[in-house]
């Protein structure tokens, strides 16, 4: 079986055979605690995610928005680390050895734990991919060449500030897929018009062969499948992120209906996304 | 600003891409990175043209009121009985400390670059006030990010702010402090990228920041080097400056880098000893990694998540360091060393009562360490400390502690 960035383009592959788009499902790792979490994880393919992106949490999440930020709270108060997180990615691999999952998240504790040992250890794990927010392709010496070399994607954001003249850069040394950040701002807040998002997918189909998914701003079933008629893939975050949230108690911690109200959303946003091309 | 530096020089860095060593770079999302890309490019363009320095030195002269005096601290030179004291007197600038002379600077560039909106982060708030200050000069629009926190031991500031026009945007994520400040500046920035500017306080951030903070400061530098000829004759033995981003002390430091028989010494917060958690010496008491765009010395675990610096100074309460100070670190060209609280709040009493100047409680850090070597070195040592701050915005934090200690 294919791993590392082979099992992100063998998915690609067969949605593409299936004729339609993929659903990614971004899910800080700990968040609201370690077992709830996995259990999360792992309901997640069930659920209709094709891809997760796991976030490793991380106390200044710059690019995000509070509802993502918080989760990171969470899940590092509840004595979440990036060993941890690398432990959850190890445990779903064991059931399910075809969804991809991508680490998402920042440079600093990658740094702190040693690029070397973390890709290994990632590779080992059995994470397929990386996607860096504070890692632009000015900085590529740091993880992404290494990373690529040992056969782990490298995911790039490509955003509206990032005109033609820039794109070329953000494009080289990328594997798996380029995802596209529908809005100029962080996680979490505004949503893109989807006249602009096709036209943005069309911008980026002319310089790259690789699969283009659509992020930020993806708040409902209706807009998944907005975004899944015109790109390989719609992400969504922080949606899922409130799901899990508006599921807690009063002090943040987990209920019976964690699991299930998290796996249910999702559900509903897989459905918006398989039926966006009936 | 600074004459060129010759080949091999301490003062010829960053790289192109913002490099100072392993330190300083361009960390940041994609997002930001072409903000950040047209930031460099217009400063590298107005720094080769004669008309921006000329208007930047208008205001340097007219506006915040340079040259600073530099001053012979004769009390206090007599209080430690050793080396000659002088103070760098950046607390005579407008607005009270030396963070004007960066703001002019930038905001110039703003304009230049036909922005009409600034924002800007600030912990004491003297960088706010200052932005703020600048903004209704310049006719622009002002937003400054600050931590709740800081919201509250700084109020004065805050009004100030105010006044002068400023949004002012209490910032209650992650710990509400001056790095929280900056993050929601950063997040702001990235959903206004046509319209702002963001003119960051210290010399910290990704590049051109760092060098671009540097650059404006140096004149603190350049001016004492040129007034302590005219006063001895010849250049000080020792420079002394506080550090929270470091842009006081890199302002002093930087022009000296190459007169290497003048001893450079950085004084961190200390805040209740090293020993202790709670401090904000990135230098003396945290390890190298990535935040806010560039790579440098950072307060933070085992697993590399940021931890909560602690200082009585809201304006040295940050958990990193600008880039250049951690590679001048390794390098040893300065050496930095950490003062606590206590320590602080004794050499505010002490430079209020001696010299009739009350200090910010940054440079009573730089102050306390002063205090330890003078009366160890010869009465021919020449020693400057940038005097970066006036403490009026203190006084209301200030005065219970001293009464407490039996101070007042």
């Amino acid at each position: 079986m294919k791993a590392g960035v082979g099992r992100i383009d063998a998915k690609f592959a067969a949605l593409k055979d299936e004729g339609r788009a993929g659903l990614g499902v971004f899910i800080t790792a700990g968040d609201p605690d370690a077992r709830t979490s996995a259990a999360i994880l792992k309901g997640l393919p069930g659920a209709g995610a094709d891809m997760v992106e796991f976030g490793m949490p991380f106390t200044d999440p710059m690019a995000d928005g509070p509802a993502i930020q918080e989760a990171s709270q969470r899940a590092l108060k509840a004595g979440m680390t990036l060993k941890g997180t690398l432990a959850l990615v190890r445990g779903f691999r064991q059931d399910d050895k075809t969804t991809p999952i991508i680490l998402m998240g920042y440079y600093n504790p990658i740094y702190a734990y040693g690029v070397d040992a973390f890709i290994s250890d990632a590779l080992d794990a059995g994470a397929d991919g990386l996607i860096v927010v504070d890692l632009p392709p000015e900085e590529d010496d740091e993880l992404c060449i290494p990373a690529l070399k040992r056969g782990l994607g490298f995911i790039r954001l490509a955003t509206p500030t990032t005109d033609d003249k820039r794109l070329p850069k953000v494009l080289t040394n990328t594997a798996g897929f380029v995802y596209y950040v529908s809005i100029a701002g962080i996680t979490g807040t505004a949503s893109a018009s989807s006249d602009m998002i096709t036209g943005a997918v069309e911008r980026l189909k002319r310089h790259t062969d690789l699969p283009v998914c659509v992020g930020f701003g993806i708040k409902t079933p209706d807009q998944a499948a907005d975004v899944a008629r015109v790109a390989d893939g719609a992400i969504v975050g922080t949606a899922v992120v409130n799901a899990i949230k508006d599921s807690l108690d009063g002090d943040g911690s987990a209920t019976d209906s964690t699991v299930s109200d998290t796996l249910a959303f999702v559900k509903t946003l897989a459905d918006g996304v398989r039926g966006a091309r009936a | 600003m600074a004459s060129p530096a010759p080949a091999n020089s301490l003062r010829s860095g960053p790289d192109e891409n913002g490099h100072f060593g392993i330190f300083g770079g361009r960390y940041v999302a994609e997002t930001l990175m072409p903000l950040i890309l047209d930031v460099d490019a217009a400063y590298k363009a107005a720094k080769l043209d004669p008309e921006f320095q000329r208007e930047f030195e208008y205001y340097q002269k007219h506006y915040i009121g340079r040259p600073s005096p530099l001053y012979f601290a004769e009390r206090l030179t007599d209080h430690f009985g050793g080396a000659k004291i002088y103070f760098k007197r950046d607390e005579l600038n407008h607005t009270g400390a030396h963070k004007i002379n960066n703001v002019m600077g930038q905001a110039l560039l703003a304009r230049r670059m036909g922005k009409t909106k600034v924002i800007a982060e600030t912990g004491a708030g003297q960088h706010g006030v200052a932005t703020a200050t600048a903004c209704a000069l310049f006719g622009m629009e002002c937003e400054v990010f600050m931590g709740a926190e800081d919201v509250q031991r700084q109020k004065p500031n805050v009004d100030r702010m105010r006044l002068l026009g400023a949004k002012v945007h209490p910032v209650t994520s992650g710990s509400s402090t001056l790095k929280d400040a900056m993050n929601e500046a950063l997040r702001y920035w990235v959903s206004k990228p046509d319209t702002h500017f963001y003119i960051i306080g210290t010399v910290a951030g990704p590049h051109p920041y760092p060098a671009m903070v540097r650059d404006f400061q140096s004149v603190i530098g350049i001016e004492t080097k040129a007034q302590m000829m005219e006063a001895e004759g010849r250049l000080p033995d020792t420079l002394v400056a506080a550090i929270g981003g470091g842009s006081n002390a890199m302002g002093l430091f930087h022009p000296f880098l190459d007169d290497t028989d003048v001893a450079l010494i950085g004084v961190e917060a200390g805040g209740y000893g090293i020993e202790t958690d709670k401090h904000a010496a990135s230098l003396t008491g945290g390890r190298p990694g990535v935040l806010h765009g560039n790579r440098t010395y950072l307060l933070q675990d085992e697993d590399g998540q940021i931890t909560e610096a602690h200082s009585i100074s809201a304006g040295l309460d940050y958990p990193g360091i600008g880039p250049e100070h951690s590679w001048l670190h390794e390098l040893g060209r300065v050496e930095y060393v950490a003062v606590t609280d206590d320590e602080a709040l004794e050499s505010f009493a002490l430079c209020t009562r001696k010299e009739g100047i009350i200090p910010a409680l940054e440079p009573s850090h730089a102050l306390a360490h002063v205090g330890k070597i003078a009366g160890g070195l010869p009465k021919d040592h020449l020693i400057v400390m940038n005097l970066c701050g006036r403490g009026d915005k203190d006084v209301d934090a200030v005065i219970p502690k001293l009464e407490a200690k039996g101070l007042l």
